[in-house]
């Protein structure tokens, strides 16, 4: 499993297991380790994955110098309404002048770092709950395994809807309603890991020589988790992104004047003749959300020992 | 034996299945002193892992006990998790039977040994890894200031298993659990750890209480010999009266079955049938659907765990001395 930690490196974190284990090695390597490094460049030569992570990056960049790259002010109305695109504004303007390629530029800002917040914070509450759930077993299992039963039994978006309109139409409780519908496969998928890793040698072993179980399940049981974990949300924020952008989609989250793309595709379906309000937006979705599986899809090949060895050979 | 480490007193343990409770262990009574090796043997699914992981307070989720176990005036059963985790390591330590996985494979050996002795003794992190080394040149893993930096994955079988035993030693336990210590490993290999055992015994006072289905291990080794079948105890009693004159037919079983150098080419004499697995254990004497000796009653009446000898009990009411086929001519399988 530390092994597998290293295939990590594509995401940009080569060094966490390669750097100990060659510092302590000094170029004498066993075989697995072997095996790993030359696997861990495995995600490089698969073109998607080079594409996801080009194409991620890209848009992190955008997001970064939004005010340099952008031509103009994303709220400003200072310009013509709906004018097709053109040499002055390349993505056209929408319904109240302002001009479509700054916002989404600008709403790249809003979708990413969101995206990932949320991603992450389904990931913590899933991933904790789902340890305890499997490690202590009993109620502990019980309650935890029926409350995600009780998210799952329900459509993601259409529960999302709900907790987003309950709590009222806000970017943040767009964002709160998403870990809502997403903890529940982080918890399953942790749950199911926990339990296999609470059952063997090492595991047993460590608490016969008085570890505590909080111990035996930060230290000896987390490195079994962590690499499947990663998967599951580098695959998951482009869903997250998805539903995200359908809330706002919807109007339950972010509230005009925002620059969010799912917004602005709404604004586009009203003016459905303007093809380009709608489109450019919809694309900038479409493509973060395919890079995202990209990556994540490339990362989970290169990590499952089956198709890890296929690709191998 | 006067001073006696660990009392075992009528311990039964009951698994919980979704067919029903079961007994693993049945009414099991066993002491050992300081400096004592007490061998306990029986096939797989006798009961004696589940006998050791209850001395620690480890087992499965809705398991009940009843008995007593007191280790040094302690009683264990009713010992909270805190109170146990001081003991766990410290005072009792228990090495598994696989070796390859019962080390960390991505936690250096350095970390794997020290990090208990840190938190038992207290000692500092250079004192830890002195203490290591020593360890590691104890158990005769050679060069062990580069071992330690390494990790399990990159030793040999025999190696992890006796790393295994260090970290189980790190901390001078009072008691060794060693669950077969010898199993999976080359003969060579085996002397030396047994070796290891009887030297820390002679030096340390260690008490050892060694499970295995080998009884070859358990006659080089054990001062006394406990013999389990279907989660109880069959017959008990000091080494050498055990491997000289089994009592219980399944002791005898045992030992039918084991090749011995002066027995030469005599054919190996295996017990019919197979152990009963948990939950269909047979009335009465568990044994007695395989047991070439049984009786009409065996099959109703449960057989009292009664001495015969000083320090030598049996249950079973047929003693095979008093049956004519005993002898050994083959008449018995």
């Amino acid at each position: 499993m530390g092994v597998d930690l290293a295939l990590e490196g594509p995401a940009g974190a080569s060094g966490l297991l390669a750097g100990d284990a060659a510092g302590d090695q000094r170029g004498n390597l066993p075989g697995d380790l072997q095996a790993a490094k030359k696997r861990s460049s495995l995600p490089w030569r698969q073109p998607l994955a080079i594409v996801g992570m080009v194409v991620v990056l890209a848009w992190i960049v955008v997001a970064i110098f939004a005010p340099l790259i952008a031509p103009s002010d994303p709220l400003a109305q200072d310009f013509v309404q709906l004018k097709a695109p053109s040499a002055e504004h390349w993505l056209g303007t929408d319904e109240l002048g302002r001009d479509v390629l700054s916002r989404i530029i600008y709403g790249a800002r809003v979708s990413l770092p969101l995206a990932v917040l949320l991603v992450l914070g389904a990931m913590i509450f899933g991933t904790i709950l789902g340890s305890l759930a499997g490690f202590f077993g009993g109620w502990v299992d019980a309650v935890g395994m029926r409350l995600a039963d009780i998210v799952f039994a329900f459509p993601g978006i259409i529960l999302a809807m709900a907790v987003a309109a309950a709590l009222g139409p806000e970017l943040l409780n767009a964002v709160l309603a998403v870990i809502v519908v997403s903890w529940p496969a982080y918890a399953r998928l942790v749950r199911g890991l926990v339990l296999s890793a609470r059952g063997s040698q090492y595991v047993i072993a460590s608490r016969l020589l008085g570890a505590s179980p909080l111990r035996a399940l930060v230290v000896d049981i987390r490195p079994n988790v962590l690499g499947p974990i990663l998967v599951m949300a580098s695959l998951d924020v482009g869903n997250a992104v998805l539903l995200l952008s359908g809330l706002s989609f919807l109007g339950l989250g972010a509230q005009p004047p925002t620059a969010e793309w799912g917004a602005m595709v709404a604004a586009g379906a009203q003016n459905f003749d303007k093809w380009w309000i709608g489109l450019f937006p919809g694309l900038a979705i479409l493509t973060v959300v395919l890079a995202f599986n990209f990556i994540g899809d490339s990362l989970r090949d290169a990590l499952d020992p089956r198709t890890a060895k296929a690709l191998r050979d | 034996m006067s001073t006696q480490l660990l009392t075992v007193e009528h311990l039964s343990v009951a698994l919980s299945t979704s067919r029903g409770s079961f007994k693993a262990v049945d009414d099991v009574s066993l002491t050992v002193g300081t400096g004592e090796i007490v061998g306990i043997a029986g096939e797989s699914g006798s009961g004696k892992t589940m006998t050791a992981l209850t001395l620690l307070g480890l087992l499965p989720h809705g398991a009940r006990t009843a008995g007593s176990v007191r280790f040094d005036g302690t009683e264990l059963l009713t010992s909270t998790q805190r109170a146990l985790r001081k003991i766990r390591g410290r005072q009792i330590a228990m090495v598994s039977q696989d070796p390859a996985t019962s080390l960390h494979p991505i936690l250096t050996v350095e970390r794997q040994l020290t990090e208990h002795m840190r938190h038992h003794l207290g000692v500092s992190k250079s004192e830890a890894r002195t203490r290591a080394i020593d360890l590691l040149a104890t158990v005769r893993i050679p060069d062990p200031e580069q071992a330690l930096s390494t990790y399990p994955g990159q030793f040999s079988g025999g190696m992890r298993q006796r790393i295994a035993i260090a970290v189980a030693l790190a901390c001078e336990p009072r008691l060794l659990l060693a669950d077969e210590p010898t199993t999976a490993l080359d003969v060579t290999v085996q002397a030396g750890i047994l070796r290891l055992l009887q030297r820390l015994r002679e030096e340390r006072g260690l008490a050892v209480v060694i499970i295995t289905h080998d009884l070859g291990v358990m006659s080089a080794l054990a001062d006394r010999v406990c013999v389990m079948y279907g989660g109880r105890m069959a017959e008990v009693g000091p080494r050498s009266e055990i491997l000289a004159q089994p009592r219980h037919p399944y002791t005898r079983g045992l030992l039918d079955a084991l090749p011995h150098p002066e027995a030469g080419a005599a054919e190996l004499r295996p017990i019919a049938g197979s152990p009963p697995s948990l939950g269909k254990v047979p009335s009465g004497c568990p044994f007695h659907p395989r047991c070439p000796s049984a009786q009409p009653r065996c099959s109703t009446d449960r057989p009292e765990l009664l001495p015969i000898a000083p320090g030598h009990l049996l249950a079973c009411p047929v003693d095979p001395l008093k049956v004519p086929s005993a002898a050994g001519s083959g008449g018995g399988a």
